[in-house]
C-alpha cells in the first residue's frame, strides 16, 4: 500500500509472494539442476510447480527455503531476499518438505511446538496453536503417541500442522499428498483450500495432476532445469485442442468404425477410443456410430486434461534436449 | 526476528536437549557411571593401594579429578556429536535450517544441550567417588569453571565432527582415534613429572593436560601446569572452535547443499 504524503491513498500494489530471478544452481557433482529460472507467484494465489521427476522442483524449493544454497541469482519471498535477509525471508514461509524430515521417536505436539519455537513464539501461544491445527487435520488424539506409530497419512498431515506452526504468509508443499489414499487426500486438499482462502500463498507441487488441476489458479512446468511454460490454469487448458474419449458400447463389434476428421482406435470388442477436435461436437460423433451401428453405452475422459498437456510440454522437451548436441 | 524470539527459539533447542537426555537417560548417563566405578575399583583401589601417593594424595584421590573430567569431556562431544549428527541424518535438523534463527543461537542451544549432559555425568562421577574416598575442595571456583569451559570446548569439537560427518562411522572416529588417547595420555591417572623429559615435552602439546591438570588443581590444589596456562589453551581452543563452527554453519558446509 502506498500512501502519499497528503494522506491520500494513491494505488494498492500486490507485492509478490515469490520473486525468482535467473536461478542457477550446479551442484558439486556438475549436475546443473537449475538453467536460469525466473518466475513470480502474486500474493495469495494457488500455485502449482510441476514437473518430472529430476526437473529441479526440489531444488528451486530448496534453494526458497534456504536449505540449498544458489549458484546465482536471487528468490525474494514477499520482497525479502532469501540470500541477503535470510532470517526475515524464513520468517514468512512454512515447509512441507517431500520426505519425511520429523524426529519419529518424539509427539506430534511437542514437534508441533518445538517448531513455533524456532520462530520465536512463546510457548504457551504454541500450545494454544499445536492443539488447533491437529485437531484441524485430526491428529489430535495422537498427540502424545511416539510419532513413528502414526500411518502415512498422518505424518503427512503431521508436516501441514508443523508448517502452519508460524502461521505463513506463504506455505510450500512438496508432494504433500505422495501415497495418501483418496479420502485423506481431499481432506488435505479442502484443509489447505481453506489456508489459501485466508489469504496464504499456497505453492504446491504434485505428481497428482487432477490435484493441481483443481487447487491451482497459476502453473509454472519446470523440465529439465527450465521453466517450459508459466501461465495460469485455464489459459494452459484452453491451449489443449484435442480430447480423448473412451467409449464402452453396448454390443460387440468387430471392424473399427472409419469417422472423418476423428481418430477411433478399437481397445477391444466393447471399447473405442475416440480422439476428437474440441470444436468438434460429440453428436456428431454419437451420430455418426450410430449410422454405422455402433451404440455407445458410456463415456468417459481418457485422461486428465492436465496430464495430457503436462506430458506433451515434457515430452517436447525430451526430444529437444535429445536433438541438442 | 527480535531478542526476545532469539531467547524463545534458544530455549527451545534446550529443551528439546535435555529431554533427549533424560529421556534416554539409560544411555547418557547410566554407562558413565558404570564405567567410573570399575575404573575407581580397578585402577583406585586394587592397582592404587600398590602404587601409594602421588603429588601427597592417595592414587584414588589423585585420579578422582581427571576421572570426572574425562567424563565430562567423553559426555558432551559424544553429547553433541550424537545429537547433532542424528538430527543431520534424520533430516530433523531441516527444522532449524528453515527457521528464522541465526546461526550462533542453533550453536549456542546445542552447545547448551552437550553441558547440560557434561555437568549431570560429572556430578554423577563425583557422587559415585563419594563412596570410595573422601576430598576437601580447595578452590571451588577454579574447579566449576575448568569444568564449563571444557565441556563448552568438546561440545564445539563435537560439533565439528558431526558437520563433516556423512556416516555414522565417521563420528566414531574422532573419538577412538584422536580423543581417547589425548585424554589418558592428558594426565588423567599420573602426573608427567613421572615421564621421561622427552615425552614430558611432548605431553605439553596435549590440550587435554591443561584441562585435567586445571581442574585437578581446583579439587586437590596441585597441578603439573601453571593455572594461566590452563586458562589460556582453553579459552583459545573454544574461541577457535566457535569462530570454526560459525563459518562451517553459514556456508552450509555438510548441512545446505
Amino acid at each position: 500500500m502506498v500512501i502519499d504524503f497528503r494522506g491520500r491513498l494513491l494505488h494498492i500494489v500486490r507485492m509478490h509472494a515469490l520473486e525468482v530471478s535467473d536461478l542457477r544452481k550446479t551442484y558439486k557433482n556438475g549436475v546443473e539442476a537449475l538453467k536460469g529460472v525466473s518466475l513470480t507467484v502474486a500474493e495469495g494465489d494457488f500455485f502449482a510447480l510441476l514437473g518430472p521427476n529430476g526437473a529441479g522442483k526440489s531444488t528451486l524449493i530448496g534453494i526458497i527455503s534456504s536449505l540449498v544454497n544458489t549458484t546465482s541469482g536471487d528468490a525474494r519471498v514477499f520482497g525479502t531476499s532469501v540470500r541477503t535477509e535470510r532470517s526475515k525471508a524464513m520468517s514468512y514461509i512454512g515447509l512441507v518438505p517431500q520426505e519425511l524430515n520429523f524426529n519419529q521417536f518424539e509427539k506430534p505436539l511437542d514437534i508441533v511446538v518445538n517448531q513455533a519455537g524456532y520462530y520465536g513464539i512463546p510457548r504457551n501461544v504454541a500450545l494454544e496453536r499445536g492443539e488447533k491445527y491437529l485437531k484441524q487435520l485430526n491428529l489430535w488424539d495422537k498427540a502424545d503417541k511416539v510419532s513413528r506409530t502414526l500411518s502415512g497419512g498422518m505424518k503427512r498431515r503431521l508436516m501441514i500442522a508443523r508448517a502452519m506452526m508460524n502461521e505463513p504468509r506463504l506455505l510450500i508443499l512438496d508432494e504433500p499428498t505422495a501415497g495418501v489414499d483418496i479420502e485423506i487426500r481431499r481432506s488435505m486438499w479442502e484443509f489447505v483450500r481453506g489456508i489459501n482462502e485466508g489469504g496464504t500463498t499456497v505453492i504446491l507441487t504434485t505428481h497428482y495432476l487432477e490435484e493441481a488441476e483443481n487447487l491451482c489458479r497459476n502453473i509454472a512446468i519446470i523440465d529439465h532445469g527450465e521453466i517450459v511454460q508459466n501461465t495460469d490454469m485455464k489459459s494452459l487448458l484452453a491451449t489443449l485442442d484435442i480430447e480423448t474419449f473412451v467409449l464402452d458400447l453396448r454390443e460387440p463389434i468387430r471392424d473399427c468404425p472409419q469417422l472423418e476428421g476423428m481418430d477411433i482406435v478399437k481397445i477391444d470388442d466393447t471399447t473405442l477410443e475416440a480422439s476428437l477436435p474440441k470444436k468438434k461436437s460429440l453428436n456428431n460423433l454419437f451420430a455418426e456410430l450410430d449410422g454405422q451401428g455402433v451404440h455407445v453405452l458410456s463415456m468417459r475422459n481418457k485422461a486428465n486434461r492436465l496430464e495430457e498437456l503436462f506430458l506433451g510440454l515434457v515430452e517436447k522437451g525430451a526430444l529437444q534436449s535429445e536433438s541438442t548436441p | 526476528m527480535s531478542e526476545r524470539n532469539f531467547w524463545i527459539g534458544y530455549k527451545t533447542i534446550v529443551r528439546k536437549e535435555v529431554t533427549r537426555i533424560l529421556r534416554i537417560w539409560g544411555q547418557t548417563i547410566v554407562p558413565p557411571a558404570i564405567t567410573m566405578t570399575l575404573y575407581f575399583i580397578i585402577f583406585g583401589e586394587l592397582i592404587g593401594r600398590r602404587i601409594g601417593q602421588m603429588d601427597g594424595f592417595t592414587y584414588m584421590q589423585y585420579i578422582v579429578p581427571g576421572l570426572v573430567i574425562m567424563s565430562v569431556i567423553t559426555n558432551s562431544y559424544g553429547n553433541m556429536v550424537s545429537s547433532f549428527f542424528g538430527d543431520k541424518f534424520g533430516m530433523h535438523i531441516e527444522e532449524l535450517l528453515i527457521s528464522p534463527l541465526p546461526n550462533w543461537i542453533i550453536l549456542a542451544g546445542y552447545v547448551t544441550g552437550a553441558l547440560t549432559r557434561g555437568l549431570l555425568v560429572g556430578a554423577v562421577v563425583m557422587a559415585v567417588s563419594l563412596f570410595f574416598t573422601r576430598i576437601e575442595v580447595q578452590n571451588p571456583l577454579i574447579m566449576v569453571s575448568v569444568l564449563i569451559l571444557t565441556a563448552i570446548v568438546f561440545a564445539l569439537a563435537g560439533m565439528v565432527n558431526a558437520i563433516f560427518a556423512q556416516k555414522f562411522d565417521d563420528i566414531a572416529i574422532i573419538p577412538t582415534f584422536v580423543l581417547a588417547p589425548l585424554t589418558y595420555l592428558g594426565g588423567v591417572f599420573y602426573t608427567i613429572s613421572l615421564l621421561p623429559e622427552f615425552w614430558q615435552n611432548v605431553s605439553v602439546f596435549n590440550p587435554i593436560l591443561y584441562m585435567v591438570n586445571g581442574f585437578r588443581l581446583g579439587m586437590l590444589g596441585v597441578s603439573d601446569v601453571s593455572l594461566t596456562m590452563t586458562y589460556g589453551v582453553i579459552i583459545t581452543a573454544g574461541a577457535l572452535l566457535f569462530m570454526w563452527c560459525l563459518v562451517l554453519l553459514h556456508r552450509g558446509t555438510g548441512l545446505r547443499s
